[in-house]
């Protein structure tokens, strides 16, 4: 081995004047930086504002920043970075293009009406004179021990989950624009750790609550290990782990190799595996199949508006990411990734669809129709076509408002243990409270994909990508796990309407308008999107573009 | 611009549909009134779309179109052929004798929510039902069929779920088992039918870039659009699949007993006699307008499988106990003659078949509606139950076996005539399905003459002693209906004159001339 080809920084290094500052565009940034900003300012509110003082100042902290990051993201849009003015700011590392603004858009909002149901307090009855929401008084204290009890006799509330929840926000909004692996992986970090805290808070069944946040956090560690073991493989095929940096490896545009990486580079074997780790990364957030074991246990055990807006917002960010990876960094793949995305599609629109028949507790149902609406986005992302990504954008946009609405009916059904998760207890709802029971229908008649529900706009797009994308067989099968989805979704209207409610069912508690927006926007958003979708298709269609 | 008509006339039960929800709970006749009148006004704009369409004029006419879902290549388009105006006219023409013989039907029983409004709710929804199935005889576009063909489905899965038949032998939570039982089967069947046309939906936009059945017609024309065989082939059973699943077609049916069994007997007419006419209907607007070739190709086991439902939904019937049941078969029986009318690609057959819909539309109407009136007074829905009744009930059994008569095809009376169209038609090109075919009438002898004699001969039995005969609301229901049956099997050219042009245009698509009479070809 001839001595220049040795590495180290002891022999290249020559002696350095002066480090380049980055440059950084931070009016590109600013969303995210306005979330991120706001969420540090959430932890300084945390130690320094008194215990009756916290929940408003966080709550306003919280929304402000959340709508005038969403500002911010409308006035790029407006000034044409969806478009014409994409680039790649922050020396490479972030995307500001179509899909990535839409997307952010998308988080934002959905971020924000969770955030609504996350600071509702009128659901559970008072404790001690405290109004108090779905999280745990103290964290620390030892679920059932003496604290606990002290805590709660305080009146202790947990207001970090404001903060919590802007940084996984933030998180997720650097997500789907991340534009090399190891921002992608940063991001992934910023915002499953927030998430790992919020699934353990939850007031009521704490062990059960716990217990989720801890299979979330050791099958998600585990992922992420994958996830960064896969970057450091596809660093050593490209010798960069910038998107187009990898793209153009992978297509075979350049040739001069990085002589410290001459064993390595352009080693397909190191470009698949790799590769295949990140996807793996992706689709464990995605909750596809075979990555989707924790998704019933820990929408389940988290507190139901954490599991609205980890359904939600988490499936949105990851879905970004995916079709940023896919399209950008690996479209010179595409006849090795495009057979593997349909095998995972296809198991998991029919075991998403399958299984959930057998559930009996709402919140495990709606965690198998998530696994089921994952592998229909699959399908759409499987088209590997302009429409494939703006029928996803679209669908994403679709799907989330209806989820956080779903979750939040959920937490108004409760009797003396809160809420009332098991099906059998939904028996007859419609009779005791129809105006509920109906909303509630129309959310599962969106799941099921009924027409004339934003549901049916969304699937009809993303199969009709996936149909031009020549996945025609695709199709066929998504067809068929809807049907077999509806059924589900058909069992708990047969329930809430036709069964006679039971002697001590539980009740429907009448929620602040905090709730009631996070529904009303729901329901607003299902039948719009569903009755006139046009504007918006024209939206994603405009924002399906990658920068490169 | 014109006047919207055929919006309109779909918008009003719409409009009326949710303003009979708004009405407070405690005013529940209030919303039964509002409901009939919003019906009524429908009935009075059918029959302006029925004296402005001109049967000799183009194909489809009153047309609107306006852009709608551009990157589906969708567009609110509406037009109306002769067969479309008729079949507006039968729906818009039961809707008010539905919600009249379903007057008490929702008449809600003690529940503890003061917010429960059953009533409201009953009439809504078939004013919700009767707004989407005009609006699907009218849709030129495929997208809004389909979106319409599907939503349909969530009102009537509650009307048959919500509002059960009241008489039935067992305990409440049995009754209320089988009617959700049968309310979801009815939906599960009918979803599962509208998933697969939705897969070939998307595959005629992939073939097609649009969904307007004019420009897919031109387009073909032209020679611009050629589909490939296999893929004619493939949609067309995607669409076929789910229009004989509502139809409904043998081995497609068994949702039908079910659901006309546990429905109220207004809700079972409302499904056999409206809904499924959307199945028929379509068959010749989209099947054969859309896959004309595909059409001819599955035309030999379409006219087996009907001609199984003709002779098997008789022969069913024949063996039911129950009431209701056995007109739901006998309904499949029919709707087997539609289909094999339509199929035999003859103007004779196709003219029968859209004239059979509407009289079969009416006959049921006529013939359920009564044998609602008599299950209720009974508490029954077994035929043993009851006997003698036309001693104690005379008029209810006069209209009963006219009603009867009308399902068997009596000379005189409409069905007669679309029954002799549809054999003839189909004699014409397939002398032996023809043949066969017409034992189906042997058979709609037995069941119905035995179905009267069992039910309204013979000593009266103690139950039915005390049975009042028909009151004055039941009597504005059937009269109106027997009149219109002996009428149109009188005169039915009014009908077959709207019909026969359109099915002139139907014929012209799928290039079929009728085969000429043979002492002619013999010339």
């Amino acid at each position: 081995m001839s001595a220049s080809a040795v590495h180290s920084l002891w022999t290249t290094a020559a002696p350095i004047d002066k480090i380049d500052a980055p440059t950084i565009e931070y009016a590109q940034l600013m969303p995210t930086l306005i979330v991120i900003g706001a969420a540090v300012v959430g932890i300084l509110v945390e130690a320094f504002v008194g215990r009756k003082a916290r929940y408003y100042a966080q709550m306003f902290v919280t929304v402000v920043a959340l709508v005038s990051a969403f500002a911010a993201v409308i006035g790029l849009a407006a000034g044409g970075h969806a478009s014409s003015e994409a680039q790649i700011v922050a020396m490479g590392a972030i995307a500001v293009d179509g899909p990535a603004l839409f997307l952010q858009g998308t988080i934002l909002l959905t971020g924000l009406v969770a955030v609504f149901t996350f600071a509702e307090r009128r659901l559970d009855p008072e404790a001690h004179g405290n109004r108090v929401d779905s999280f745990a008084a103290q964290a620390a204290s030892v679920p059932g021990s003496d604290s606990e009890k002290a805590a709660i006799k305080a009146g202790f509330t947990t207001t970090e989950v404001f903060p919590l929840a802007l940084f996984a926000i933030g998180g997720m909004l650097v997500f789907p624009a991340a534009n090399d692996l190891l921002t992608l992986f940063i991001a992934l970090e910023v915002f499953s750790l927030p998430l790992y805290l919020l699934c353990a808070l939850a007031r009521r069944k704490r062990l059960m609550s716990q217990e989720a946040a801890v299979k979330y956090f050791l099958l998600g560690a585990f992922s992420s290990a994958f996830l960064l073991f896969g970057v450091a493989l596809v660093y050593g095929y490209a010798g960069t782990v910038t998107y187009a940096g990898i793209a153009d490896v992978v297509d075979g545009t350049v040739q001069n190799i990085d002589p410290a990486l001459a064993d390595t580079m352009g080693n397909d074997a190191l470009l698949l595996v790799g590769g295949a780790m990140i996807l793996m990364g992706l689709l464990f957030k995605v909750g596809a199949v075979p990555f989707h074991m924790w998704t019933p246990d820990v929408y389940q055990g988290a507190p139901t508006p954490v599991t609205g807006f980890m359904a939600a917002a988490t499936k949105v960010a990851a879905f970004g990411a995916l079709l940023r990876l896919l399209y950008v960094v690996l479209p010179g793949l595409r006849w090795d990734w495009r057979p593997v995305m349909w095998g995972v599609a296809i198991v998991t629109m029919l075991i998403g669809a399958i299984v959930a028949i057998t559930q009996t507790d709402i919140k495990r149902l709606l965690a198998y129709s998530s696994i089921a609406h994952a592998g229909f986005l699959l399908a759409g992302v499987v088209a590997a076509t302009p429409s494939g990504i703006s029928s996803v954008l679209f669908y994403l946009g679709a799907y989330s408002f209806v989820t956080v609405g779903a979750f939040a009916v959920v937490t108004l059904v409760r009797d003396a243990g809160g809420e009332a998760t098991h099906l059998s207890k939904w028996a007859g709802l419609g009779r005791r409270s129809p105006l509920v029971a109906a909303v509630f229908a129309v959310f599962l008649l969106a799941f099921a994909g009924i027409p004339l529900t934003s549901g049916f706009s969304g699937k009809f797009a993303v199969f009709k990508a996936a149909a031009e994308g020549g996945a025609g067989a695709l199709v066929v099968i998504g067809v068929i796990s809807s049907a077999i989805a509806a059924f589900f979704y058909i069992r708990v209207i047969v329930l809430m309407f036709f069964s006679e409610p039971k002697a001590e069912g539980p009740t429907v508690a009448v929620p602040s308008p905090l709730t009631m927006t996070a529904i009303g926007v729901g329901v607003a958003v299902t039948l719009v999107l569903g009755v006139a979708p046009q504007y918006f298709l024209d939206l994603a269609g405009q924002a399906g573009v990658f920068v490169r | 611009m014109s006047f919207p008509l055929l919006t309109a006339t779909a918008a009003v039960p719409a409009i009326g549909a949710i303003v009979t929800a708004a009405v407070p709970a405690a005013r529940r006749s209030a919303a039964k009134w509002l409901a009939l009148l919003f019906s009524l006004a429908t009935l009075v704009l059918a029959v302006v779309v029925g004296v402005r369409f001109d049967p000799g004029g183009d194909r489809y006419q009153l047309t609107e179109s306006h852009a709608w879902i551009a990157d589906f290549g969708v567009r609110y388009e509406l037009g109306v052929d002769g067969i479309g105006v008729a079949l507006i006219g039968l729906t818009a023409l039961l809707i008010p004798f539905v919600i009249l013989a379903g007057w008490h039907d929702a008449d809600p029983e003690e529940t503890g929510s003061k917010r429960w409004r059953p009533t409201q709710g009953f009439f809504a929804l078939i004013l919700m039902v009767e707004a989407m199935v005009v609006l699907s005889f009218e849709a030129t576009d495929v997208f809004l069929f389909y979106i319409l063909f599907e939503a349909m489905l969530i009102p009537m899965y509650f009307l048959i779920g919500g509002f059960g038949d009241r008489a039935h032998a067992g305990s409440d939570e049995k009754a209320a088992a089988q009617r959700s039982y049968a309310a979801v089967k009815f939906l599960l069947y009918n979803l599962v039918g509208g998933l697969i046309m939705l897969a070939a939906v998307i595959g005629l936009y992939v073939v097609a870039g649009n969904f307007s059945l004019q420009e897919i017609a031109a387009a073909r024309a032209s020679g611009e659009l050629n589909m490939a065989t296999n893929t004619e082939r493939l949609l067309f059973l995607g669409f076929f699949f789910a229009f004989a699943v509502k139809a409904p077609l043998w081995p497609l049916h068994t949702w039908l007993p079910n659901a006309m069994g546990e429905a109220t007997a207004p809700v079972a007419v409302l499904i056999t006699a409206v809904v499924d006419k959307v199945g028929t209907f379509a068959m010749l607007r989209f099947c054969l307008g859309l896959f004309p070739e595909a059409s001819k190709w599955a035309t030999p086991a379409i006219l087996v499988l009907a001609l199984i439902s003709i002779v098997y939904g008789a022969l069913l019937a024949v063996g039911q106990r129950d009431i209701k049941r056995l007109i739901a078969y006998a309904s499949i029986s029919h709707f087997g003659f539609i289909i094999m009318g339509i199929f035999a690609m003859t103007s004779q057959g196709q003219s029968g078949a859209t004239l059979y819909m509407v009289n079969h539309g009416i006959s049921t109407a006529a013939l359920m509606l009564v044998a609602g009136f008599l299950i209720s007074r009974r508490g029954s829905r077994l035929i043993a139950d009851f006997g003698g009744v036309q001693k104690v009930a005379p008029v209810l059994a006069g209209t009963f076996l006219v009603g009867s008569l009308a399902t068997l095809s009596l000379p005189g009376l409409a069905p007669f005539v679309s029954e002799f169209l549809v054999l003839v038609g189909t004699f014409a090109r397939y002398p032996v399905i023809g043949i066969i075919a017409t034992f189906g009438i042997v058979l709609a002898a037995l069941y119905t003459l035995v179905l009267y004699q069992r039910t309204m001969t013979g000593p009266v039995k103690l139950e039915v002693a005390k049975m009042p005969d028909l009151r004055v609301r039941e009597l504005v229901v059937v009269a109106p209906l027997i009149a219109l049956l002996i009428f149109l099997g009188v005169y039915p050219k009014p009908v077959t004159d709207l019909v026969n042009p359109a099915v002139g245009h139907t014929l012209s698509d799928v290039q079929k001339k009728d085969p000429k009479p043979e002492v002619e070809a013999a010339k």
